[in-house]
């Protein structure tokens, strides 16, 4: 395998890629390369590493932004807000249980680079939504700027989304600026048990169209409801539908008394206290309920939460699917039984009756290098993929293969 | 005038009247508008200082007329103005002489409405406080509001990446926008995002949101719609001095608390919104705050008694709570009524700059400073919880002089603004009016590489040609674009 070069400053890395250029090297970008097993496999004749390119360069806690370089990890930028009562609101999913990897092993840049967004997604955005502005190396090798520190701007293209999510291809993140919110005092969670996947999606739903502020909704089948560490909810197995309400204590009894009353119809509902709902939902995001059988296929859908229930049942009549539903059933993690190609065909033929995007989150290198790992798109769109591409990166050096096949 | 539109093509320009039969054709059961009176309508947007007729006007139906119009420009290499409403304050939807304007405003219905599913789809031209209206009898509502939202078109909300005053809590176009149908100048339509969050891929909904008309020609949006809250009320304080103001707005935040909207006012234009609106603004105050706070009844309460302990730490002269909907509109209405309040008074330039929170103060005297060396007034409104500042420099237009003046003044605002750590426009967007001082915020690395993002959804360079970028960089690149063709 080849080295990992590890630049200590922007410019070290900025040369570095300006060398690659030259010699049309292919580089594999990363950062504490937690995720190299995400995605399809790239294959790249030299590794390039943000990792020394840390450190919280700017925080201004009245102000809710915060700046940091790439390589800094997530959990030490969570301890700084933390002390000042501050987070980030799309609280990231933490994926080293689904990658076998170290939980603090995430660093900042992977979580805009994959554009990573965990319960809280549901009411306050997605990591996109929260990143204000950025520094980047583009393929040329040039240093590219863009946003900045303060909430609006719309000055010019906004390449600061345009990098969010593109993992790695179009440049290199180097320094991230966030928008940060105010913690909640207090968290607690309204959950239901038994419910059938269509009857969770509609209390799910219910409840995010009310004033309560509902900051998370899960829906998980009896079999991933075992895998959870509260000693009273795990032994159940059975179907778990939880919401979660954060904010002052004499504000969530009021908003938690009205929301069961308006969702009685639903069932009987039961309520976890602060205590055990930060226990909860720290499992939730920390992916608990997926198994971490590397064998395992995993399949990540984004769909309109309507749809998620009638995915979920034309899937089941031919495979063996473990559903959990997120953000009130817009997000869907299927865990499906080991197999050659991880079902794809099956996925994506079942896909295709309905409007979604998939991904494989998760299986053996050898499926992920063989089939589409991102949802395939329609040919103006790929044109628009190849241009933009192009656009950062016209040798095609940064993490070529990653995200799509010759891109 | 200090703002240089691009050179017409005079190619296209002796090719009028073949244009205006082809152009006939490919508008289908629309409309194209090609007699002088009727351009006239479409010669400028709100930044009504400058004007140009353009050479046609199409106003299509259907998102298929929209690809016919397209193409044809494409094949026959004529650019193309999409517009909205035209309520553009940068200059964005002005037309150049050998442009067609591309009309939406006909475009404007209501497509979907899904309560459980949180989502609206809509066509381009629909005003914003109609998507708003379409989902209040489920008692929802459509988040960003810009003080243009009865008259701006959804359209030009993207195009813009518009915001209001409740974008503190809510966030702006961009973070309610899930899907565009978007018609690119080859004729193809893509679909950008879907009806759900967070799919995979590049983010071209984030790419486009915000691209000033110059990426495609967006005819349908799903839009995220949200509950109304249980209620909202607003609380009025009055400072000695603009320190003080600002000083609150920062210990209000560091304390944990999201107000939904937080809007600064300095005294000039607390004076101007008082005479017009009779609202019963404080005439003694050099700066005042209007904070609202939004939840539960109860919770409405807790906030509300936070912020006047808070405020109490600034010696405010006047702190008036909000008792009845009554009151709350009166609070309101000085605020809402500003711009027709100052116009009142005399014209003025309306400038969009942001800064950080913490040099509010600073900034705001360096404001009246440069003000002053121009010898000119100027009040400022502004949307103090994410530091949009709105400065109204007020000149009279009929001096040809004092506008330049006046114009000479907003660029040195702007660049303040920069100065201190903040970005030439906040929710107005670049167009013409900010295009040269582009520079002054980015490097020409920045700058090409937002260009080139631009080509890469139109090649040829003829999407709202000569907004956003400096105009020596866009002639360079559409020089070579033609080269290639």
């Amino acid at each position: 395998m080849s080295d990992v070069t590890m630049p200590t400053t922007e410019a070290e890395l900025a040369d570095f890629v300006k060398a690659a250029r030259a010699s049309g090297t292919p580089i594999e970008v990363c950062g504490f390369r937690s995720k190299r097993e995400a995605g399809r496999p790239a294959n790249c004749a030299a590794i390039v590493s943000t990792a020394k390119l840390g450190g919280i360069t700017f925080y201004e806690p009245s102000e809710l932004v915060v700046r940091a370089r790439a390589g800094t990890p997530l959990h030490e930028l969570e301890a700084t807000l933390a002390r000042k009562n501050q987070e980030l609101a799309f609280e990231p999913a933490d994926l080293s249980r689904i990658y076998g990897t170290d939980s603090m092993a995430a660093s900042l840049g992977a979580v805009a680079a994959m554009n990573i967004s965990g319960p809280r997604r549901v009411l306050r955005g997605a990591a996109r939504d929260y990143l204000l502005g950025l520094r980047a190396i583009n393929g040329e090798g040039e240093t590219i700027n863009s946003g900045g520190r303060v909430m609006k701007n719309v000055t010019g293209v906004d390449l600061t989304r345009g990098l969010c999510g593109s993992w790695g291809t179009l440049a290199v993140i180097t320094e991230l600026t966030f928008k940060v919110l105010p913690r909640a005092p207090e968290t607690r969670t309204v959950f239901f048990v038994g419910l059938a996947d269509e009857a969770a999606v509609g209390v799910m739903s219910a409840a995010m169209g009310t004033p309560y502020e509902v900051s998370g909704t899960v829906h998980l089948h009896g079999a991933l409801v075992a895998r959870l560490a509260d000693p009273e909810i795990a032994p159940a197995k059975t179907a778990l539908t939880a919401l979660r309400l954060e904010g002052s204590p004499q504000s969530l009894t009021h908003r938690i008394d009205k929301l069961r009353r308006l969702l009685s119809p639903f069932g009987e509902s039961y309520e976890l206290d602060h205590e055990r709902s930060r226990f909860f939902w720290a499992d939730i995001r920390s992916l608990a309920f997926l198994s971490a059988r590397f064998d395992r296929p995993l399949w990540r859908i984004s769909v309109a939460p309507s749809r998620a229930a009638p995915i979920v049942r034309a899937l089941s009549a031919f495979l063996d699917v473990r559903a959990a539903y997120e953000w009130s059933g817009g997000l869907l993690w299927l865990e499906l039984p080991p197999s050659a190609d991880a079902s794809v065909t099956d996925v994506r033929r079942v896909l295709a009756e309905y409007d979604a995007d998939s991904m494989l989150m998760r299986a053996p290198r050898s499926v992920r290098s063989g089939i589409e790992v991102f949802h395939p798109q329609p040919v103006a769109k790929m044109n628009l993929v190849r241009a933009v591409k192009k656009s950062f990166d016209p040798e095609g050096i940064l993490n070529p293969g990653r995200m799509y096949a010759g891109v | 005038m200090s703002v240089s539109m691009p050179k017409e093509d005079l190619r296209t320009l002796s090719r009028r009247q073949s244009i205006l039969s082809g152009l006939s054709a490919a508008v289908g059961s629309g409309t194209l508008i090609s007699d002088e009176a009727g351009l006239r309508a479409f010669e400028t947007d709100a930044l009504t200082a400058y004007r140009t007729a353009p050479l046609a006007v199409v106003l299509p139906t259907s998102t298929s007329e929209v690809v016919s119009i397209a193409k044809f420009c494409a094949k026959n290499c004529v650019k193309l103005v999409a517009r909205g409403a035209g309520t553009s304050l940068s200059g964005g939807a002005i037309p150049t002489g050998d442009a067609i304007v591309i009309g939406l405003s006909r475009m404007n219905r209501v497509l979907d409405v899904n309560i459980p599913d949180r989502t609206a789809t809509v066509e381009a031209g629909i005003t914003n406080l109609a998507i708003s209206n379409a989902v209040a009898h489920a008692r929802f509502f459509y988040a960003p509001d810009p003080s243009s939202q009865l008259a701006c078109t959804i359209g030009g909300n993207i195009a813009m990446n518009s915001g209001g005053a409740h974008c503190l809590k809510y966030g702006v176009t961009t973070n309610n926008i899930l899907k565009l149908k978007m018609v690119l100048m080859d004729g193809e339509v893509v679909e950008l995002g879907g009806d759900f969050l967070d799919g995979q891929g590049y983010d071209f909904l984030g790419l486009a949101t915000g691209s000033e008309g110059q990426f495609g020609i967006v005819t349908e949006a799903t839009v995220r719609i949200l509950s109304q809250p249980e209620g909202a009320r607003p609380v009025l304080i009055g400072f000695d001095s603009a320190e003080a103001a600002g000083g609150c707005v920062a210990a209000i935040i560091a304390d944990g608390l999201i107000p939904v909207a937080l809007e600064f006012m300095d005294k000039p234009a607390i004076r101007i919104c008082e005479e017009f609106a009779k609202a019963g603004y404080p005439l003694d105050v050099e700066a005042m705050l209007i904070v609202e706070v939004e939840g539960a009844p109860l919770e409405i309460e807790d906030q509300i008694g936070r912020i006047g302990e808070i405020a109490s730490r600034f010696n405010p002269k006047t702190l008036r709570v909000s008792q009845s909907d009554a009151q709350s509109a009166a609070i309101w209405k000085g605020r809402k009524a500003a711009f027709g309040a100052v116009g009142r008074v005399a014209d003025y330039l309306c400038m969009d700059g942001v800064i950080p929170l913490g040099k509010l103060a600073e900034v705001l005297k360096e404001v009246e400073a440069v003000g002053n060396r121009h010898g000119l007034r100027v009040a400022n409104i502004f949307h103090a919880g994410d530091g949009n500042l709105h400065p109204m420099i007020m000149y009279n237009a009929n001096d040809e002089h004092e506008k330049v003046i006046a114009e000479q003044c907003g660029s040195d605002i702007l660049k303040l603004c920069v100065d201190a750590g903040g970005c030439l426009t906040g929710e107005h967007g670049v167009g013409i009016e900010k295009r040269e001082l582009m520079r002054y915020q980015y490097s020409e690395a920045d700058l090409l590489q937002q260009m080139r993002v631009k080509a890469a959804f139109d090649p040829q360079w003829l999407l709202n040609y000569g907004k956003v970028f400096p105009l020596d960089l866009q002639e360079r690149f559409a020089a070579e674009a033609r080269a290639h063709v």
